[in-house]
């Protein structure tokens, strides 16, 4: 018994000192780029790096004021995530009641269609859509075309998703509305809706943080007016001037929604990026 | 089944007319059977128009001869010239061989990184949330930030943090190690690692909290030790949680493209999905391009069989 006794004594010290370890050094990248987004271009760029430099937010002050302002990339950014997010939610939430609360027949196969076209690799279909939108209907450069790309692209990690929270909802309930003669609608809205917000919430996180990522379609089917912030962060490195600092800024500042949102809603995070299969 | 009663919830297959509700109130391809369709057609018609449509034009273009440069022959008929192109072009293979590499090494690498620090933080100690948060923050960085930052502030020569530490711990040569130009697929590995361990160990972690303490307690009464523990209780109950973050990895690396653009701009790190973009939209060849889709897209389709069945064991688990 002394054995065990002292082996779990080490395990009690060891264990919080290698989780804690791993953690920093996980976590030393995103503090490195935060600190050289506040140091001025001079000392960010040195060999050594110099790590107690003055801090400014000349470089933040700079993205919002240079020739090329990150402002409208920022709005873009917003536009089409949370709009292809709210699409996403009014096409999903209907989809996924036809699957968890009145299954339609074979609804496994709809689900796994719904999944397959996931597997898809987004890159496959990237030409004909650009040929669509710059030569068919001649937008190019529109956030249009983005939004309902975006829209496609988490559609269907939403219905699995939402899916997996409507299965939930007790059927007693929806049948007793149903008999009292409740519409289809009204009882999504009265009745599904409420107890299914927090899968809503949920769905709208992972949506809104994969559109605001996107990087490729956007930076293809974009140039000026509709570029967004990842398009906008590309851009930084591409121009000669570009320096770590500014760099560091524009990085650090384009993922803030993201990780405050993500910080905040943990545990959602989980559910939604293991399509809800992980309770 | 023949003793079931019918009031009894087990009753799924009733025998008469008036055993409880009938499993098909309406006829396949009735007004009713349309009613209940109806909620999930919006999403199945948006989703056919803007991604399998494409697909479709992708696989029709990967068999023309179609290029836009300016010099270019007229569009025609190609036959399989284009996948053949992909296959016997050095650059395609190296581009085909450096997906696969690349999603291996990454996959392979980030889940047991996962299961090990999922492990650790499954035990209770002080700050453990903390540490949570932490592991989470670099899943939690838009992607082609972190390629940039990690290309421009961590792995490059002379001025980057590693180099500078390395330099600063007294490592000879330090500051010319070139990671990006001498080693750009272990460079794009790294980052990718970094930003997909903490995705997989929140699966893992998930998973692992989901067990029975009970059982584990009850395997420490009967004498088994940590590691018989785990091999014989918790691997076989985590397994389908790392199967799914080990398929879901797969689907999300396949596809990078904001490390490969971002880190090396594709010097000798060239993946599909980088490929397909630079020979349309550099090099303006249509036709090659599709084809390289059409192989991603074949490629995919075996991980996502694979995938799929991981998937169906969890559905049945449900129901």
């Amino acid at each position: 018994m002394t054995h065990t006794w002292n082996r779990r004594r080490v395990a009690k010290i060891v264990i919080p000192l290698a989780a804690w370890l791993i953690g920093i050094i996980f976590v030393i990248p995103i503090l490195y780029m935060v600190l050289t987004s506040l140091h001025a271009p001079q000392d960010a760029q040195t060999y050594p790096p110099s790590w107690g430099a003055p801090l400014t937010l000349d470089n933040y002050a700079g993205l919002f004021s240079s020739a090329n302002p990150i402002t409208p990339a920022l709005i873009n950014s917003v536009i089409t995530s949370v709009i292809s997010t709210l699409l996403v939610l009014v096409l999903a939430i209907p989809a996924a009641y036809a699957l968890a609360i009145k299954p339609v027949r074979r609804w496994s196969d709809a689900m796994f269609f719904f999944l397959s076209t996931k597997m898809l690799p987004m890159v496959a279909g990237i030409l004909p859509l650009y040929l669509f939108t710059t030569k068919v209907i001649n937008m190019p450069d529109n956030v249009i075309i983005l939004i309902l790309i975006y829209t496609a692209m988490n559609l269907p990690i939403a219905v699995w998703m939402m899916r997996s929270f409507l299965v939930e909802v007790p059927t007693a309930i929806i049948e007793a509305a149903s008999i009292d003669g409740a519409s289809t609608f009204r009882i999504l809205t009265r009745i599904v809706a409420p107890i299914a917000m927090p899968g809503v919430a949920a769905t709208s996180l992972i949506c809104f943080i994969f559109a605001w990522n996107e990087q490729l379609y956007a930076k293809v089917l974009t140039s000026v007016a509709a570029q967004t912030g990842p398009v906008y962060v590309n851009t930084l490195i591409q121009t000669e001037h570009a320096y770590l600092a500014e760099l560091a800024a524009g990085a650090t500042l384009i993922s803030l929604p993201v990780l405050i949102a993500g910080f905040a809603a943990q545990d959602k995070l989980v559910q939604g990026l293991s399509l809800g299969a992980v309770k | 089944m023949a003793a079931v009663t019918p009031t009894s919830p087990a009753a799924a297959e009733p025998t008469g007319p008036t055993a409880g509700r009938p499993p098909t109130p309406y006829k396949k391809w009735g007004r009713e059977s349309w009613k209940l369709r109806a909620p999930l057609l919006p999403a199945l018609i948006f989703l056919i128009v803007v991604t399998q449509l494409p697909f479709v034009a992708t696989l029709v273009m990967s068999f023309m001869s179609w290029s836009a440069q300016p010099d270019a022959p007229e569009r025609s008929f190609a036959g399989l010239d284009n996948f053949k192109t992909v296959f016997t072009t050095p650059a395609y293979r190296t581009a085909v061989l450096n997906t696969i590499e690349m999603t291996v090494v990454v996959v392979g690498v980030s889940a047991l990184l996962a299961l090990g620090i999922a492990l650790l933080l499954n035990h209770a100690f002080i700050g453990r949330g903390l540490v949570r948060t932490m592991m989470i923050a670099p899943f939690l960085i838009v992607p082609i930030a972190a390629a940039v930052f990690w290309g421009n502030g961590i792995l490059m020569t002379g001025f980057g943090l590693v180099d500078g530490v390395l330099g600063q711990l007294g490592v000879p040569g330090a500051q010319d190690i070139a990671f990006l130009t001498d080693h750009p697929k272990l460079a794009i590995e790294i980052e990718l690692i970094w930003q997909w361990t903490p995705f997989m160990m929140l699966i893992l972690l998930a998973g692992l909290q989901s067990q029975d303490p009970e059982v584990l307690e009850a395997a420490s009464i009967d004498g088994c030790n940590a590691w018989q523990t785990f091999v014989h209780m918790t691997l076989p109950h985590v397994r389908r949680y790392l199967e799914l973050s080990i398929v879901l990895g797969t689907i999300f690396i396949v596809q990078n493209f904001d490390s490969v653009l971002g880190m090396t701009g594709g010097l000798n790190s060239t993946n599909i999905p980088f490929a397909v973009y630079e020979t349309f939209y550099s090099a303006k060849d249509y036709g090659v391009a599709s084809a390289l889709g059409v192989v991603v897209v074949i490629g995919s389709l075996i991980i996502a069989t694979f995938a799929l069945r991981v998937v169906s064991s969890l559905l049945e688990e449900e129901s």
